[in-house]
């Protein structure tokens, strides 16, 4: 399909693009982030570059805004042509820097990931959005800061006015990124570009930033420009779509389409590995399913379907009864606390052998702090852990330690997990080191060449250091670190969340097939719904430190009763075109787990609302 | 505002356990007072027992150190062993060419370090970075007492543009700039460290997508949060300073501190050198708090945060 | 940045690489030169210097540079350059050994600070603050005018002197060390206390306690030679540069050349150290490069 005809079939009323990059090539240094890419905007379009880490969309992003020298690349080749306000068609690629300056943020702009490190600490927002609109418009300072107020209710943050003289700091997540969209469209830019807006939010402010933009395209007539990993998200807000793999453009178009028939293999890999909420509904148990790999450009199927039958019903293998954890926060001037965090207050839940366990909630919830707390590196304000039958509290020292075999870790961040001083052999063998579980280097070798050939790697490999391998196969070795120390339980906490969405895929199939192997138990610590549906046996869903639901997969996520457990499965982007809804775009924040010294919050009781299914204050 | 309280009044404590620990070290080292007096001119006992009751030495241990404290805090520290004189009365009187030295060094160090390490921050990798770097380093390599003496051999015995002696503000130059040298060079890498750090920074990716100018790039956004690593690092600054002028004093036969403590030191004056131990450990705890309130103020994220530091 | 930037080197560098990285820059090629030109200097004193650096009155007192005395000759008639070939044999191993003393001992106390940490550190870690306030030169003054002069002592002085600024960074390197997910999954795991410090946290924190060590290997030298200067280090009629400096204080005018020689060589030992320091620590930190 030509451009023009893209363009065409976009539907769209101006058959002269808005943009139009042609055979867009970017290098840093002598590597080739970018290759020949084309692609065109029409005013008012939504266009979404999809694909996964090193696909170069954020490559793309910065070249357009002519960024790329400032991280050390620069254009090979090709053109970007802008359609400006006023000065008719320029090539970006080719203007010179005083020139691009006067474009960017006026006629294009654009907003990162991170909303957290993405504004200047030391200076207020009014002083950061004003400076904007003076450096593009000029007026008067009371002027600018009268348009930043209202700029500031558009994108609705409440108290706005108070809001102008705040800085950075005081601000989450969710309102930083509101007050960098209101950065970006100070000048009415006529080209919006996202990089990963909502990646780092919380799925519930994700959903409501998304609802943000989709108003303020309507009210504004920006085009925009999506980049992002999320199939749901794409499906949810752009007309098209264009996929990137490697540097090159290997699909692209209308987004029904492309969902409907995707015809890259890359393309259709990618679909196959989003999870799909709900897809789950009718079965109890998860079940694994056949993964797609992309092996030198082709894609194949790996894995079985397999129904995960593997709970052992007959005694718990982990009790949490009752599980509170408070840190102190504030302190007073002579040093005694004056405000707790309330992490975690009367958890209880029971794993069983074989059982996966989810543990879902936002940031705040208090999920990590469970985790850790089972794992000992936390110790419970009250409550009480009991592994096999013995309580935490009543083990021996030693016992203690030997616990710490039984129950294994694995985190979000593999890389940083792993001492980069270290070969991967050392690391996976070092339980084995640390409970003496065999003798002699030689035989610590045989196994943990077993163990890497277990989670699909190359035993040979034992030699080299983690930095040398990529994401999904850190995580292997992690996993391989577990089955080393011969773990009953392993806590994974956030453990795929990192990952690419095609080897979140097998990773989690890994996980499914060592479970129905040797039994093991999972306590899958997520904010990721769609995949805690893939593999859970039961889900517990925690707000503000307290178990709101917990019961099946099937009941909690096919039919949740909670409130909160139906927001937070409402706000799930869902990866079908067909299926758009519109959501509330209001900036309500999760309240604070933080209260003063002897103001506990209240207990929820749970109610059983159906066999095994408990929902709180039902 | 509760932040800048907080620290003012933390001064009190830490204060209190600095002296504390003084007054210790103090007791701890060996040798009778009362002989490193005399300093070998024989006595009777009944003078020596005489001696001993007067400096309060027969008194248990507590009680010297209630009044230990006491007695520093309103400045009177008893009687200097050579010259019989009240020892806060000696440091008065020297303090004046010593704060002279350190406040003219501490405004060519901090100049040149600011000026050498901006330059060298802005254009990091280039033969101006190379050629800043390498003063920097070069001043603060420089022995400063080898420095002084070359700088009046060359400026004072040959040119004669400056006069080697004195007290006027002419004879301040040359010590001034030894004493800023030494300091200059550490302050410049650290200058040239904090603005490469603060131009890698996200939010500096964001000016430049606001399409704002370098120079507010760089004048506005980054140096702001550049300084702040600096100003943290005054405060030791500050006390190399005296450490310097310690020397530079004794190069240049100035009248100072500095050489009352070396002189102190070595004629064994106990109480000489207590003294100026107890004033400048407070001196430069006020100095650390004048550094935290500055802190405070370019820095918003410290003045909000509300636990103790 | 987020997936935009080249690749970095990782930082477990070679030996062999950080020499040859040494040495392509010409700064710190040219101080290795002189700091081999130096050493060769300590270890064959005997064989380099043409006079006997005690002996007087083997040369014109006060006598100007020539072909005989290079660096001419002091008040007592001897030479200057042999004193200051001698020289290097108590300067260079003398502030190695200050550097070193106070690197092991802040070094221990920083590691503990840091790695026990609760009370023991919030009581401990102020303290050091407090001490670090002192100035080096008044803190080395005081702990020689209780142990009294003597090069031996002005190495334990300023090694004392020195442990608050070892301390500090180093109990720093040790609490970001500990925070290193790969260390909370060692504890994780059951590994002991000990296991844990000494696999795991030690290793992590080399490079930093080694890079101190370098970049305070200038300073250290230069204190001793201070503290020589000020009269409470070696006593005439040792060769040692600091001493020299102070015994050629009074004849700047009209014998210059008795401090401007061993003043360079001080100079020389110094800058070449730092050099050398500052080199390493871009070498093992690409941060510092600028645009990495």
């Amino acid at each position: 399909m030509t451009r023009e005809g893209a363009a065409f079939e976009a539907g769209c009323v101006e058959a002269a693009p808005l943009l139009d990059v042609e055979g867009l090539s970017v290098r840093f240094g002598v590597t080739e982030a970018v290759s020949k890419i084309d692609l065109t905007l029409s005013p008012g379009q939504t266009l979404a570059i999809v694909g996964e880490s090193g696909s170069g969309k954020s490559v793309t992003a910065l070249a357009i805004m002519g960024l790329t020298p400032f991280a050390d690349g620069h254009i090979a080749e090709g053109a970007i042509r802008f359609r400006t306000r006023d000065e008719g068609v320029i090539d970006l690629a080719t203007l010179p820097e005083p020139k691009l300056r006067r474009i960017r943020g006026s006629e294009i702009a654009m907003i990162f990931q991170e909303p957290m490190t993405a504004l200047n600490p030391v200076f207020t927002i009014a002083d950061q959005i004003t400076e904007t609109i003076l450096e593009h418009q000029g007026g008067s300072a009371r002027e600018a800061r009268a348009e930043a107020l209202r700029l500031l209710k558009k994108v609705r943050l409440p108290d706005a006015e108070a809001m102008l003289d705040r800085y950075p700091h005081q601000l989450s997540g969710g309102m930083r990124q509101r007050v960098v969209i209101a950065m970006a469209l100070s000048c009415r830019p006529r080209l919006l570009i996202a990089d990963e807006p909502t990646t780092a939010l919380d799925v519930t402010v994700q959903a409501q930033i998304m609802a943000l933009l989709a108003e303020l395209k309507e009210e504004t007539g920006a085009a925009i420009i999506f980049i992002t990993h999320d199939m749901g998200l794409v499906a949810e807000t752009a007309d098209d779509v264009v996929v990137l793999y490697e540097g090159k453009k290997v699909e692209e178009g209308r987004i029904d389409r492309l969902f409907a028939t995707p015809s890259h293999p890359y393309t259709r890999m990618l679909l196959d590995a989003v999870p799909r909420l709900g897809e789950f509904n009718d079965t109890a148990l998860p079940y694994r399913q056949p993964v797609t790999i992309m092996e030198r450009g082709v894609a194949r199927q790996v894995g079985e379907t397999q129904v995960q039958d593997t709970v052992d019903r007959a005694a718990p293998l982990l009790v949490a009864d009752k599980l509170t954890a408070r840190f102190a926060v504030k302190h007073n001037v002579i040093g005694r606390a004056t405000h707790l965090v309330h992490a975690a207050e009367g958890v209880s839940f029971a794993i069983h052998p074989g059982e996966t366990l989810a543990l879902v909630g936002e940031s705040g919830s208090g999920k990590s702090t469970i985790g850790r707390a089972i794992q000992q590196l936390v110790r419970p304000t009250s409550g009480e852990i009991s592994f096999d039958g013995q309580a935490y509290g009543a083990m021996t020292d030693s016992t203690r330690r030997a616990l710490k075999r039984d129950v294994h870790s694995i985190f979000q961040d593999p890389l940083a997990s792993l001492n980069p001083r270290r070969t991967v052999g050392d690391s996976i063998a070092e339980p084995i080191r640390i409970h003496g579980l065999l003798q002699g280097d030689a035989a610590i070798l045989d196994r943990v060449q077993g163990l890497m050939a277990e989670v699909g790697l190359v035993p040979d490999h034992h030699n080299l250091y983690p930095h040398q391998f990529s994401g999904g196969q850190r995580q292997r070795i992690c996993i391989a670190r577990a089955l080393a120390a011969e773990a009953r339980l392993i806590v994974a906490d956030e453990a795929v969340s990192a990952l690419d969405v095609s080897i979140q895929a097998q990773i989690v199939q890994l996980l499914m097939r060592l479970q129905a192997e040797q039994g093991l138990s999972y306590l899958f610590i997520s904010h990721d719904m769609a995949v805690v549906e893939k593999m859970a046996h039961r889900v517990a869903v925690m707000y503000l430190g307290q178990i709101v639901e917990i019961g099946p997969r099937q009941a909690v996520i096919g039919a949740p009763r909670h409130p909160y457990t139906q927001r937070l499965l409402a706000s799930v982007p869902v990866p079908d075109p067909a299926r758009r809804t519109t959501r509330s775009s209001d900036a309500s924040e999760v309240p604070s787990a933080m209260r003063r010294v002897g103001d506990p919050p209240v207990q929820v009781q749970l109610v059983e609302v159906a066999p095994d299914h408990f929902v709180a204050g039902a | 505002m509760t932040y800048f309280v907080r620290r003012i009044l933390a001064l009190i404590p830490i204060l209190f356990l600095t002296w504390s620990a003084v007054f210790f070290v103090f007791e701890a080292i060996p040798g009778d007072p009362v002989n490193l007096m005399l300093a070998g001119v024989p006595a009777s006992e009944e003078v020596i027992a005489n001696e001993r009751a007067r400096l309060g030495l027969d008194k248990p241990l507590m009680e010297r150190y209630a009044m230990f404290l006491g007695r520093a805090a309103v400045g009177d520290l008893g009687d200097s062993f050579r010259t019989r004189a009240p020892v806060t009365e000696m440091i008065l009187e020297q303090l004046a060419p010593t704060l002279q030295l350190a406040g003219a060094g501490l405004v060519v160090g901090l100049s040149v370090g600011l000026f050498l390490g901006v330059l060298a921050g802005l254009r990091p990798n280039t033969w101006l970075d190379t050629a800043c770097t390498f003063t920097a380093l070069a001043g603060s390599s420089l022995p400063s007492f080898w420095t002084g003496m070359v700088l009046i051999y060359v400026f004072g015995s040959i040119l004669g543009w400056v006069p080697i002696v004195g007290t006027g503000l002419d004879a301040l130059i040359l010590p001034a700039i030894v004493t800023g040298l030494f300091i200059a060079g550490d302050f410049a890498r650290l200058v040239r460290t904090s603005i490469i750090d603060a131009s890698r920074q996200d939010y500096i990716r964001t000016a430049r997508a606001k399409g704002l100018p370098p120079i507010k790039i760089i004048g506005k956004h980054a140096l702001r949060n550049a300084l702040i690593p600096p100003v943290t690092m005054l405060g030791i600054s500050l006390s190399n300073l005296i450490g310097g002028a310690v020397v530079t004093e004794n190069v240049f036969a100035r009248p100072g501190l500095g050489t009352m403590l070396v002189d102190a030191v070595l004629n064994k004056d106990m109480p000489l050198v207590q003294a100026l131990v107890v004033y400048t450990t407070a001196a430069y705890l006020v100095i650390n708090l004048i550094v935290d309130i500055l802190y405070g103020l370019i820095d918003p994220r410290i003045r909000h945060a509300r636990a103790m530091t | 940045m987020t997936d935009i930037s080249v690749p970095v080197v990782p930082t477990v560098a070679s030996k062999r690489g950080v020499f040859v990285q040494l040495m392509r820059r010409p700064t710190s090629g040219v101080a290795i030169i002189i700091l081999l030109v130096l050493v060769s200097f300590a270890v064959f004193a005997p064989w380099i210097a043409p006079f006997d650096p005690s002996r007087a009155s083997v040369g014109p007192r006060l006598g100007g540079p020539d072909a005989t005395h290079l660096f001419g000759t002091d008040l007592h008639g001897r030479d200057v350059f042999s004193r200051v070939v001698w020289g290097a044999r108590y300067s260079l191993p003398v502030g190695l050994a200050t550097l070193l003393l106070g690197l092991v001992a802040g070094g221990a106390l920083g590691v503990a600070l840091g790695y026990i940490g609760g009370r023991f550190d919030a009581v401990g870690a102020r303290v050091v603050d407090v001490l670090l306030g002192f100035p080096a030169i008044v803190m080395a003054i005081l702990v020689v005018s209780v142990l009294g002069v003597g090069l031996v002592k002005v190495v334990i002085a300023v090694a004392i002197a020195d442990i608050p600024k070892f301390a500090r960074v180093i109990r720093g390197a040790t609490i970001v060390a500990k925070q290193n997910l790969f260390v909370e999954s060692a504890v994780a795991m059951g590994a002991r206390s000990s296991r844990v410090m000494f696999l795991h946290v030690l290793p992590t924190i080399m490079p930093t306690v080694i890079l101190l060590g370098t970049l305070n290997l200038g300073g250290a030298i230069l204190s001793t030679a201070t503290l020589s200067f000020l009269g409470l280090g070696t006593q005439p009629p040792t060769p040692e540069w600091g001493t020299m400096l102070n015994d050629g204080r009074d004849y700047i005018r009209y014998a210059p050349w008795m401090m401007i020689a061993p003043g360079l060589a001080l100079f020389l030992a110094i800058i070449s150290v730092n050099l050398i320091g500052d080199r390493l620590s871009e070498i093992m930190d690409p941060r510092s490069r600028g645009r990495e």
